[in-house]
């Protein structure tokens, strides 16, 4: 009887998966659903978290908000969702996962223009991704990265021409599945240029990159919302994370990657801002909007 | 009592069993069902990039085989009958793309061909660049799936055995003409089998093609990339071309093993 030793191994390693399963349920752990560029700022504010809540543990999942979007509208189990644009996370809102009263906004960004440290394409600019030849890599179609690139090119069309957003998608040569796959491939000096939020420009990535200002007035204002997910099994610790993010510290750390406060934004804007209607409010207020200056100093 | 503890083991053996075959056929089987049962080809928005990328898979596989081909055969042959020093290395090198991630693959691809890399750099100068054209979208499949071919040709040339060889030798044959007129239509079937098999790998090739030709509509977007980059915005078009490359799969499948059987009965 060769299966008898079997018919053990499998109890005793049923046995031993059930002794995990309930351990990591004892352990109370959040999973964490983010946008790729908040790679870094979730990091560390997990850290802190975490240093105050030692009985709970977090789990990050990061990919582009979109990914994560569809992977939740499937079923897939988390607590939280931070999301870089209203989009994605109105899509999780209408699919009944979300309640829209759950959902804050906790930060926003702008984006960038980057290229290799060398700029083997010598750009200066926007102007010169709809003027010259070169390598153009953007994200993905869908990503918000890509909706508020195509905004922003768009936005530049009375400066440069009716066709500038049509010339310069003919630079386009990747769409890369999220905004740090677009910052690699630029660091490691395979395309003369991309769209990236300004945060993306990390301290690891800093020296290999040159990092162009995008004119206030077509730049665009990403702002970042957050929930709880409505059948989570831990709602009052993912309030509690989410209270620590929109707290002064958490703001803090979030600052400390160079993102705004979006409570400062939401006063200059007067709403929540969207990619298409938030423009026109912008210029006016144009002067009054500080935007997170630490990052805006170089490039 | 005994008799009941054989029946509770065969029991165990039927119910583990029924479980790993239910955990690889029921994902494929509810895909089929929901692209059929949603019509997924009735709502395709953006069905000129499923032709396109259609079009660009069959072309990179199609000169990926014929690369295979002329490059794998001459390199089969030699391993599957000459003993030399460092053969042994050579067989490693060619067999570690089938087992490696084929991330790393495309790592390995991307600091040699790339514009800052190995080999790359220096074609850069010449004023050739490698990624984003459909040349690193063949040179990523080549390097995945080629091994496929070559490792089936080879078992395919020691098959056939040197007495064979030896006669057709002493009535006169050299060597072109004897690996043309004995050994080829011998193993021709171990080659066919390997070269189909090389193709279905090289359709479905992601991570190396990903990460070294990146990812454009019509220009260096295969198949897979076509799936992974639209299943969030538009689950019907990522569905359709997930049954196109099931059904390729299959066909491929039953094709390399009736080469296979075939060639088993003959030799």
């Amino acid at each position: 009887m060769r299966i008898a030793p079997c018919l053990r191994t499998f109890c005793f390693a049923v046995l031993a998966l059930s002794i995990i399963v309930t351990q990591a349920q004892q352990k109370r752990t959040l999973t964490i659903y983010a946008a790729t560029s908040l790679t870094d700022a979730f990091e560390e504010l997990t850290a802190a978290f975490l240093r105050d809540h030692p009985e709970a543990d977090i789990v990050l999942n990061f990919a582009s908000s979109s990914k994560l979007a569809a992977q939740l509208m499937a079923g897939a189990p988390a607590d939280i969702f931070a999301s870089a644009n209203s989009a994605q996370m109105d899509l999780v809102v209408a699919d009944g996962r979300i309640s829209a009263g759950a959902v804050k906004s906790f930060a926003s960004n702008r984006l960038a223009l980057i290229a290799p440290a060398d700029n083997p394409a010598e750009i200066t600019g926007i102007e010169a991704l709809g003027s010259k030849r070169l390598l153009l890599v953007l994200a993905v179609t869908g990503t918000p990265i890509r909706d508020y690139t195509n905004a922003m090119f768009h936005s530049y069309e009375d400066e440069y021409g009716e066709d500038f957003a049509k010339r310069v998608m003919e630079n386009l040569v990747s769409e890369e599945s999220n905004v740090r796959q677009v910052v690699a491939r630029i660091a490691l000096g395979e395309a003369d240029a991309g769209i990236v939020y300004q945060t993306d420009v990390t301290d690891e990535v800093r020296d290999d990159l040159l990092r162009f200002p995008i004119a206030e007035r077509h730049n665009q204002i990403a702002s970042y919302p957050i929930a709880a997910l409505n059948d989570t099994a831990l709602p009052e610790l993912a309030q509690a994370f989410i209270d620590f993010v929109r707290s002064e510290a958490g703001q803090l750390i979030l600052a400390g990657f160079g993102f705004c406060s979006p409570l400062s934004e939401m006063a200059a804007a007067q709403a929540e801002p969207t990619a298409e209607t938030s423009q026109d409010q912008l210029r006016e207020d144009e002067t009054e909007v500080a935007p997170c200056e630490g990052l805006e100093a170089e490039g | 009592m005994k008799v009941w503890k054989l029946k509770a083991d065969k029991l165990l053996l039927f119910a583990v069993s029924a479980f790993a075959f239910l955990l690889l056929a029921v994902p494929i089987f509810v895909l089929v069902v929901s692209g059929v049962g949603s019509r997924a080809w009735e709502k395709l928005p953006e069905s000129s990039s499923i032709l396109t990328a259609t079009l660009l898979s069959f072309a990179s596989t199609l000169a990926v085989v014929c690369l295979a081909a002329l490059l794998g055969t001459p390199l089969a042959y030699l391993l599957s009958r000459f003993e030399f020093k460092g053969k042994r290395i050579v067989s490693l090198f060619i067999e570690l793309p089938i087992v490696m991630p084929p991330a790393v693959a495309g790592l390995a691809l991307l600091i040699t061909f790339g514009r800052r890399g190995f080999i790359g750099a220096w074609l850069a100068d010449a004023g050739i660049i490698i990624p984003f054209t459909i040349l690193a979208v063949i040179l990523a499949q080549f390097f995945i799936s080629a091994p496929f071919y070559i490792r089936s040709a080879q078992v395919g040339f020691s098959s056939v055995s040197a007495e064979v060889e030896d006669a057709a030798r002493v009535d006169g044959a050299y060597g072109w003409q004897m690996f043309w007129y004995i050994t080829l239509p011998i193993a021709w079937r171990a080659l066919a089998s390997g070269m189909i098999l090389c193709w279905a790998r090289a359709v479905g090739e992601f991570g190396a093609t990903i990460l070294f030709a990146g990812n454009l509509q019509g220009r260096t977007q295969t198949m897979p990339l076509l799936v992974y980059s639209v299943f969030e915005r538009d689950i019907d078009a990522a569905i359709w071309t997930g049954l196109v490359l099931i059904l390729l799969a299959l066909v491929a499948l039953f094709v390399s093993q009736w080469f296979a059987a075939t060639q088993d009965r003959l030799v």
